[in-house]
């Protein structure tokens, strides 16, 4: 219990100094404001819905990013796992997108759908897209290989085979790729906000500081950080709780 | 190389041949429209021109530098932060719970703080750019230091090194693979904030080159920046895997 206190010590002595210095004049407060302010800002955001609607929206293409993501991920990271050959003719091309950063897509996305929800969730989808790719590979080919046999064996189809063999079997590793694509897709949904997107927690961000709410800039920071760690840690526990049921057996 | 190998990669080459050549057939036919679908031919000509203008080195280098530096403010920071909260005690206890809580933190979102801070400088690029870049660093050097094998860390002791020297002669070898795991992550974030700050900030490079060629419908030119800035990504990784291979050639002679 003492370890827990001890991590709050810094927090308070830096929003302590943080406060003092504001109120004393040394800290410039078009930029610092103060603890004191931003707090109440913040609570009057998340008291006219302005800061959930935000957040609904931010979520909302990430999570749909997310999941673009991770069916064009998995589709194609199990196809590769599954056959060396079409690894070795498909896999130098993907390397080679690989690299290309997302955020390098946002003018193209803006050209192809202009601002709103798609062109977001296209970038987030680009982006969410490797770290389920490669982890779902990976994770195919670690399968025992007597339960493809057994499929074999049973004659089954393959969108069977897939759907109760492969897939069940590789879960509990691809979910792993999911957590990570994840906090990925919420990074890039704030950033494309931030960029361009008029809508969400990273727009808020960027309107409260060009109209000269420090108080309400740093309140909703702190806010897109309470989110994304929060997100993080319902990820963590779904992952403990539901998806490691999975691991027995299936995956080596 | 066996015959197999070979066909295998034929095949790739002539997949990705394919590919293109199906971009090109695609955009001939106007299947899309080409205003936002130039065919690779238009895509290659405005690369072209985009050098012939002085449009690709200088923005690409503008772009690199910001990158670059900081990248290295971020792994430096990264590693002596790593090292110290994975070395002592009390460090860790003070500090873990604040890192925790920022880790998440997407860094994009410390952009409009450090505007204000700093305007729309290289400077604000930069502090944006390490701050972003900091946390695989510290993370990849976090856990290398922690996991420095305690009969080293014994040795150490019984030869009567100093903790510096230890630092510096045991745990860092030992923990550079994980610090190189950390570092090309960094790198790869680092690429990502170096174009995001120019859009943001009207700083000239080639991702603000890519936000205005949107801006005027000059698709080919948006294409043609799209893969130089691709190409930078994989090539600054090829760099930092080749440095990998070499320091941590002893590794592979030790076995």
């Amino acid at each position: 219990m003492t370890g827990k206190w001890r991590g709050l010590v810094i927090p308070v002595i830096l929003i302590a100094l943080w406060e003092i210095g504001a109120r004393a004049g040394i800290l410039p407060p078009d930029t610092m404001s103060q603890p004191s302010l931003i707090a109440v800002a913040g609570w009057h955001a998340l008291l006219d819905g302005s800061l959930l609607l935000a957040t609904l929206q931010t979520f909302q293409s990430a999570l749909l990013g997310l999941a673009l993501g991770a069916a064009v991920g998995i589709a194609i990271g199990t196809a590769i796992g599954l056959s060396p050959a079409l690894e070795a003719v498909i896999g130098p091309t993907l390397d080679t997108i690989r690299p290309v950063p997302a955020v390098a897509i946002i003018p193209l996305a803006l050209l192809i759908y202009g601002f709103g929800v798609r062109m977001e969730v296209m970038v987030v989808s680009f982006a969410a897209v490797w770290p389920i790719l490669i982890v779902t590979v990976t994770a195919v080919r670690a399968i025992e290989p007597r339960l493809l046999e057994i499929a074999r064996m049973l004659e089954m189809r393959p969108l069977r085979r897939m759907a109760e063999i492969v897939l069940p079997a590789a879960l509990a590793r691809i979910a792993i790729g999911i957590r990570v694509s994840a906090s990925v897709a919420l990074v890039v949904a704030v950033t494309v906000e931030i960029v361009l997107n008029p809508q969400g927690l990273g727009y808020g961000m960027i309107i409260a500081a060009q109209s000269l709410r420090p108080d309400l800039m740093w309140a909703e920071l702190l806010w897109i950080a309470f989110a994304g760690w929060l997100f993080n840690m319902l990820l963590l526990t779904i992952d403990r709780r539901w998806l490691r049921r999975f691991q027995v057996g299936g995956v080596r | 190389m066996k015959p197999r190998a070979l066909g295998l990669k034929l095949l790739a080459l002539l997949f990705a041949a394919a590919l293109i050549g199906l971009w090109q057939v695609a955009a001939d036919a106007r299947l899309v429209s080409p205003v936002f679908f130039p065919s690779p031919q238009r895509t290659l000509a405005a690369l072209v021109a985009m050098e012939e203008r002085g449009d690709l080195w200088r923005p690409m280098a503008a772009t690199a530098l910001r990158m670059f530096y900081g990248w290295v403010l971020a792994s430096l920071l990264g590693v002596l932060l790593g090292a110290a909260i994975a070395r002592s005690g009390p460090a860790r206890a003070y500090l873990e719970p604040i890192l925790e809580y920022l880790r998440p933190l997407p860094a994009s979102a410390i952009i409009p703080p450090a505007i204000l801070f700093l305007g729309l400088t290289s400077k604000m690029a930069v502090a944006v750019i390490s701050f972003g870049a900091l946390w695989p660093v510290l993370l990849g050097a976090y856990h290398g230091f922690r996991s420095v094998d305690p009969q080293l860390a014994e040795m150490a002791a019984a030869l009567r090194m100093g903790s510096v020297s230890f630092l510096w002669k045991v745990a860092l070898p030992s923990a550079l693979p994980d610090i190189f795991a950390g570092v090309r992550v960094s790198l790869a974030i680092a690429l990502i904030l170096a174009i995001v700050t120019e859009m943001q900030s009207a700083q000239s490079g080639l991702g603000f080159n890519i936000l205005m060629a949107q801006r005027s419908f000059r698709s080919p030119e948006l294409y043609a920046g799209i893969i130089v800035l691709g190409v930078l990504g994989l090539c600054t990784n090829q760099v930092l895997l080749a440095a990998e291979r070499r320091l941590l050639r002893w590794r592979t002679l030790a076995r």
